[in-house]
């Protein structure tokens, strides 16, 4: 099992912290809404993305735990 | 379990004599010609494992466009505290027609599906939905009067006519209250629904299928279809036929036989659109059978069954700008990627379809949108709609190359695709 | 607990300026809200940090809040009663003026748990409670401006202009953008357009070019 970030496009509004916060793992497309990467989030990136997933105006990104195989 | 009363079905299961289209499709069939032709349903007290050993044993897979094993979404469903049964007829593809026939011709068959499939999870309410406006509504009503009452309680809900609203957590959340637009998932209607509770949303044809099964059982049920897929099927047929209809056929009939039903064809077509606007075009071959093992190959499925055979005097791509710039109007407007990425492919489609000088920037651009839109809404919409267009400039080619540079081989600007929306959420 | 620490001038001077203090982070806190909805960016810092400032600065406020309510309680010259402190409009000694404290101190706390607690809350009723943001500075505003002795100082004044001028900029700022942020516009997509004759009549024009060719 490990920690996938995902957003929840529904609640997403495009304010675009989460890829100020964690460009490592997050870009923004033309309209402003954030590409996530789906892998395992690594060790040394765990603290920058919880404070990303706080960091949310909406609330919408989401650290799930997943099979390394799983889709969302 | 009684014999088929029906015969044998043959090769190709027409209008005549089929399982789920009553001889005659005009009126609905009122509840006492429905129980002299079909037998009454059994009683399912007692025998509800049975019931769905018989329908894993059949292999019947949802009618609504997914295709998901019937058996297993009753097993999971089943159990729950007080779960709720939704038929779903809502039929939100303008290009299918095939729900709306069903209910209205044999509408006793869908309620004693609803009623098999109560049975089987132990529901004790069900609502069968349908599209607002739809003559389904009333002739619905009356055939819930024409029955005796009983469990499960069946109500008829009038939903939004929008091309989302039958998806299942949006049919879900309406019924809840709010507007008929997906939601986040997990948690599925079988876990989380109606009020809360477990809900089994499935198509109005799996549930009249459901409705022959708990009468003649899962070996009558193969005798039609293929080995890998079983049963009859509703499709749409529409375009170059001499008579657009909805026709029962079995699984495996071809694209040929198909056209013979529907008046045969009529001119000459240049590409097929199976499986509705979330479908995929393909390139004509009248021989190919309609299994999902054979569309699988050419980036189709059967979907929501509707056949469109374009004419080849009508310019495909033009279709497929309207038809995209429906699909990007229907977008519940929920999701970045599909309430500004769809107006796009959209705009791109309609330049390239008029042949404007920015066609092949704009057919440029549609590969990065279409890397920015995939697999980032709440539901399947955008990547539907691009799977839809992506296969239009497979097939299209060489019509692309034309209109890039101005010209179109088109003789006629009649619409073949229909397009239609309410405007509605509530 | 009034004493040898309640009649010291020093407490009264202390609630006053922390009183003081509180509106100008408030105000603060008011128009970096505004600016993180709008979406804004101070000078070329990043939005987040926009959105942290506002957080930060109003739980700094809130501490001054409370040390103004504590040096409050205890200086006998303001005649505040813990009770009047939360229930509006039972004080004693001008009972509008800390009414109004009373208020703006009740629709602080209620802003700030729930937005300790937002996870727990959910958007719509944190985004409904916090709404009272709005009530809360003109009610801290005119509790500050009734109850305090010396408001015709020119320092004071012109502080409580400065927090005027800031606020109501913010407020004009956020009307302005009511509409809009993204997602609350209509789709672009109009399924009207798919009937449109223009498009079929072009498509035979090409047809025709075509044939002519």
């Amino acid at each position: 099992m490990s920690d996938h970030l995902r957003v929840n496009p529904i609640l997403c509004d495009a304010y675009g912290h989460c890829a100020e916060l964690l460009p490592e793992l997050i870009r923004l497309d033309e309209w402003g809404y954030p590409i996530v990467d789906a892998g395992p989030i690594p060790d040394e990136l765990a603290k920058d993305a919880r404070r990303a997933v706080a960091s949310c105006p909406r609330l919408a990104l989401l650290i799930e735990q997943r099979r390394g195989t799983e889709a969302a | 379990m009684r014999a088929a009363a029906l015969g044998e079905p043959r090769r190709v299961t027409s209008l005549v004599g089929g399982r789920l289209l009553p001889t005659d499709g005009r009126e609905p069939t009122s509840w006492s010609t429905h129980v002299e032709r079909y037998g009454p349903l059994p009683s399912l007290r007692g025998r509800e494992r049975s019931l769905l050993a018989a329908v894993e044993q059949s292999g019947l897979t949802g009618r609504g466009g997914a295709g998901f094993p019937t058996a297993i979404k009753l097993a999971t469903v089943a159990g729950g505290r007080s779960p709720v049964v939704v038929a779903n007829g809502t039929e939100g593809e303008p290009a299918s027609a095939k729900d709306k026939a069903l209910i209205r011709a044999n509408p006793h068959l869908v309620l004693d599906g609803v009623l098999a499939a109560a049975a089987v999870v132990g529901a004790r309410e069900a609502v069968v939905a349908i599209s607002r406006g739809s003559k389904c509504v009333a002739t619905l009503q009356a055939a819930l009067r024409q029955r005796p009452p009983g469990r499960p309680n069946i109500l008829v809900a009038a939903v939004p006519e929008r091309f989302v609203a039958g998806e299942e957590s949006a049919l879900v959340h309406w019924l809840n209250g709010r507007d008929a637009k997906p939601t986040f998932t997990p948690p599925r209607p079988f876990e989380k629904g109606v009020g809360g509770r477990r809900t089994l949303v499935q198509n109005v044809e799996t549930l009249a299928n459901l409705g022959l099964i708990a009468r003649y059982g899962a070996d009558w049920f193969r005798t039609a279809g293929t080995p890998a897929e079983p049963g009859t099927v509703l499709v749409t047929a529409r375009g170059a036929v001499g008579r657009q209809r909805v026709v029962e056929i079995e699984l495996g009939t071809t694209l040929s036989e198909v056209a013979e039903l529907c008046g045969g064809l009529v001119e000459p077509m240049q590409a097929v659109l199976v499986g509705g606007y979330f479908g995929g075009w393909i390139r004509p071959d009248l021989d190919l059978p309609l299994t999902q093992a054979a569309l699988r190959p050419l980036g189709a499925s059967l979907g929501a069954r509707t056949i469109a055979l374009l004419p080849a005097s009508v310019c495909g791509l033009a279709e497929t700008a309207r038809v995209a710039r429906y699909m990007a109007g229907e977008s519940a407007g929920q999701c970045g990627p599909c309430l500004f990425g769809l107006p796009a492919v959209a705009a791109a489609l309609e330049t390239i379809a008029l042949g404007l000088p920015g066609a092949a920037a704009a057919l440029n651009r549609l590969p990065q949108l279409s890397a920015q839109i995939a697999r980032r809404g709440a539901c399947a919409h955008p990547d539907g709609t691009l799977r839809f267009v992506e296969s239009a400039l497979d097939v299209f080619a060489d019509e692309v190359d034309l209109h890039v540079v101005g010209r179109c081989s088109a003789t006629r600007g009649e619409p073949v695709l229909p397009v239609h929306s309410s405007g509605e959420w509530r | 607990m009034s004493g040898v620490l309640g009649s010291s001038p020093a407490v009264w001077y202390l609630m006053r300026a922390s009183g003081v203090v509180t509106l100008l982070l408030l105000s603060g806190v008011f128009a970096l809200g505004v600016a993180t909805t709008n979406r804004q960016q101070l000078g070329r810092l990043p939005r987040f940090v926009t959105a942290a400032l506002h957080r930060n600065i109003s739980l700094l406020a809130v501490v001054f809040l409370g040390i103004h309510v504590a040096t409050a309680l205890v200086d006998p010259y303001a005649q505040v009663s813990a009770t009047s402190v939360v229930v509006p409009f039972v004080g004693a000694g001008k009972p509008l003026w800390i009414g109004l404290g009373a208020v703006s101190l009740d629709l602080v706390a209620a802003l700030t748990v729930t937005s300790l607690l937002r996870r727990h809350l959910g958007q719509r009723a944190w985004k409904g409670i916090h709404w009272l943001a709005y009530l809360s500075w003109p009610v801290a505003l005119a509790h500050g401006l009734g109850v305090g002795s010396d408001t015709n100082a020119l320092w004071l004044r012109a502080l409580t202009a400065g927090c005027v001028v800031l606020v109501g900029s913010a407020v004009v700022s956020r009307l302005r953008s009511v509409g809009g942020p993204a997602k609350q516009l209509e789709p672009r997509g109009d399924p009207v357009l798919v009937h449109a004759p223009g498009a079929t009549r072009r498509t035979r024009r090409l047809a025709g070019e075509r044939a002519a060719a």
